[in-house]
C-alpha cells in the first residue's frame, strides 16, 4: 500500500491499470476505516465531497445532479416554479409568447380513452448523453462534470441547432438585445439558451429557484439532489418509489425524474 | 480707425483661444496630451497592481470565465462581477451607471483607447439593485490616470 510499492508496481507494467486504482482505493478507504476512523474515512468517501464545495474547487464527476418531481402534488393551475425561474433568472417577455425564453413550462397532458390529465413541468432534462451536445458545431453546448448541461454562450453563433435536437423542447433563443440582465445569469441577443439547473446556486449549496418556490409556496413537488450519493433523499426516493423519464425510450439518461406520470 | 478696429479683434480672438488652450492642459496633465477620467474603485487597491492589471486584465477575465462557466469554480476575488460592484460609478440619481454612460468605468478607458468589447451584450454592466455595498458617488473620481496610477 505503500507508495513506493505503487511506483514499482507501474514501473514493471509500464501501463496505468484502472482497476488495479480502482481495488487500491478500496483498500484504501478500508484501512481507514480500520485504522484511523474519523481521519481517513472523511477524505476518501464519496458523500463528503458531493457537498458544499469549495468556491475553488471543480465541478465533480461524482456528483449527478438531478431532480425528482412527484406530479402527485403537482397542481394544474400552479405556476410558481415557471414564475420564479423568470425572477431567479432575469427572464422577460416580449409578448411574443411564440419566441419569448422559456426555461421551465408547464404542459397538460391528459389520456383520451381515460379522460385522466396531469400538468408536469418540464426543462432541460440535463440528460447523461445530451443530444444538444452532440449537434453544436462549435462546442458551445456542454456538460458540466457534475451533468449539469449548459450553452458557452461565447462559442454560441446562435445556429439553433440544439434546439432542433433537444426531444424535450427545452431551449430558447434570444431574438431580442436584453438590458439589466442579473449578474450570475448573463444572457444577450443572438445565444441559445436553457435551463441551468441554477448553477450559480448550486454552486452556492442551494436549491434551484424553482425547488424553493414549489416547496414555499406550490406543492412541494420537486426534491433536487444529487443521483450520485446514495444516502441523498432524491437516491433513496427514486430506489424506493417507481419514478420515469420522459422519453426514457431515446436512452438519453435524463437527471429529471417525474413520479405518478 | 478700421484698421484699429479689427486688429483690436483678432487679439481678443487670439487671447481667447490661448485661454482655452490653457484651461484644456491644465485639467489633463502636464504634458498636453488628453487622457481619459478613470473613477476609482473600492477600496484600497484592486486585486493586482495598475500597471499589470492594465495590461493583463482581459486575459485574467478570459481565464476566469473558462474556470467558472466550465469547471463552476467561484472564486470571487477574480469573477467579472467583482470587477462591477468594485469599480460601480453611482449616476445622477445616485445608481450605478449601466455601460450606456459614459462614466463607465470600463467604457472610460475603452472609448479613450477605442477598443469595443461585447461583454455588456449579455453581462450586467452594474450591481444587482439590492448590492449596497457597490457603487460611489462621483466625488472620488479622480482627474487624471496619474493620480489613479499613483495612488491605486
Amino acid at each position: 500500500m505503500s507508495r513506493k510499492t505503487k511506483k514499482s508496481k507501474l514501473t514493471e507494467t509500464g501501463n496505468f491499470d484502472p482497476s488495479r486504482r480502482s481495488f487500491l482505493g478500496t483498500m484504501a478507504t478500508a484501512a481507514g476505516v480500520t485504522l484511523a476512523p474519523g481521519v481517513v474515512l472523511y477524505g476518501i468517501t464519496r458523500s463528503s465531497s458531493a457537498k458544499a464545495r469549495a468556491l475553488d474547487a471543480a465541478a465533480s464527476s461524482e456528483v449527478r445532479w438531478g431532480m425528482l418531481i412527484d406530479l402527485g402534488r403537482c397542481d394544474d393551475g400552479c405556476n410558481d416554479c415557471v414564475s420564479a425561474c423568470a425572477k431567479e433568472n432575469g427572464l422577460r417577455g416580449f409578448d411574443r409568447p411564440e419566441t419569448d425564453a422559456q426555461w421551465i413550462r408547464k404542459v397538460d397532458i391528459s389520456d383520451p380513452k381515460t379522460g385522466s390529465s396531469k400538468s408536469l413541468p418540464v426543462m432541460c432534462q440535463h440528460c447523461e448523453e445530451p443530444p444538444c451536445v452532440d449537434v453544436c458545431p462549435t462546442g458551445a453546448s456542454f456538460k458540466r462534470a457534475d451533468g449539469i448541461v449548459l450553452v458557452d454562450k461565447h462559442t454560441c453563433i446562435g445556429c439553433r441547432y440544439c434546439m432542433i435536437a433537444c426531444p424535450y423542447k427545452a431551449r430558447s433563443f434570444v431574438h431580442e438585445v436584453l438590458e439589466d440582465q442579473k449578474p450570475h445569469a448573463p444572457r444577450g441577443k443572438g445565444t441559445v439558451e436553457s435551463c441551468t439547473l441554477c448553477v450559480h446556486r448550486v454552486d452556492a449549496d442551494q436549491q434551484p429557484a424553482c425547488v424553493e418556490a414549489c416547496s414555499d409556496t406550490g406543492g412541494g413537488a420537486m426534491l433536487f439532489g444529487d443521483l450520485n450519493d446514495p444516502d441523498s433523499e432524491i437516491s433513496q426516493r427514486v430506489a424506493k418509489y417507481a419514478s420515469q423519464q420522459i422519453r426514457a425510450d431515446l436512452g438519453l439518461n435524463p437527471g429529471i425524474r417525474y413520479r405518478n406520470l | 480707425m478700421n484698421l484699429r478696429r479689427a486688429c483690436m479683434g483678432m487679439l481678443a480672438v487670439l487671447m481667447a483661444s490661448l485661454a482655452v488652450v490653457a484651461h484644456a492642459a491644465d485639467e489633463d496633465n502636464s504634458s498636453g496630451v488628453p487622457m481619459p477620467v478613470i473613477p476609482m474603485g473600492l477600496g484600497d487597491s484592486c486585486v493586482k497592481d495598475t500597471d499589470f492589471m492594465r495590461r493583463n486584465h482581459m486575459d485574467m477575465l478570459k481565464h476566469q470565465r473558462e474556470e467558472t462557466m466550465l469547471k463552476g469554480i467561484r472564486v470571487e476575488q477574480y469573477s467579472l462581477k467583482e470587477c462591477i460592484s468594485c469599480h460601480a460609478v453611482n449616476g445622477p440619481d445616485s445608481t450605478p451607471v449601466t455601460v450606456a454612460s459614459p462614466q463607465h468605468f470600463c467604457r472610460s478607458c475603452h472609448d479613450y483607447a477605442a477598443v469595443s468589447i461585447d461583454c455588456f451584450q449579455c453581462h450586467a454592466s452594474r450591481p444587482e439593485s439590492g448590492d449596497s455595498s457597490a457603487g460611489h458617488g462621483l466625488s472620488s473620481i479622480f482627474p487624471t490616470t496619474q493620480n489613479v496610477s499613483g495612488s491605486q
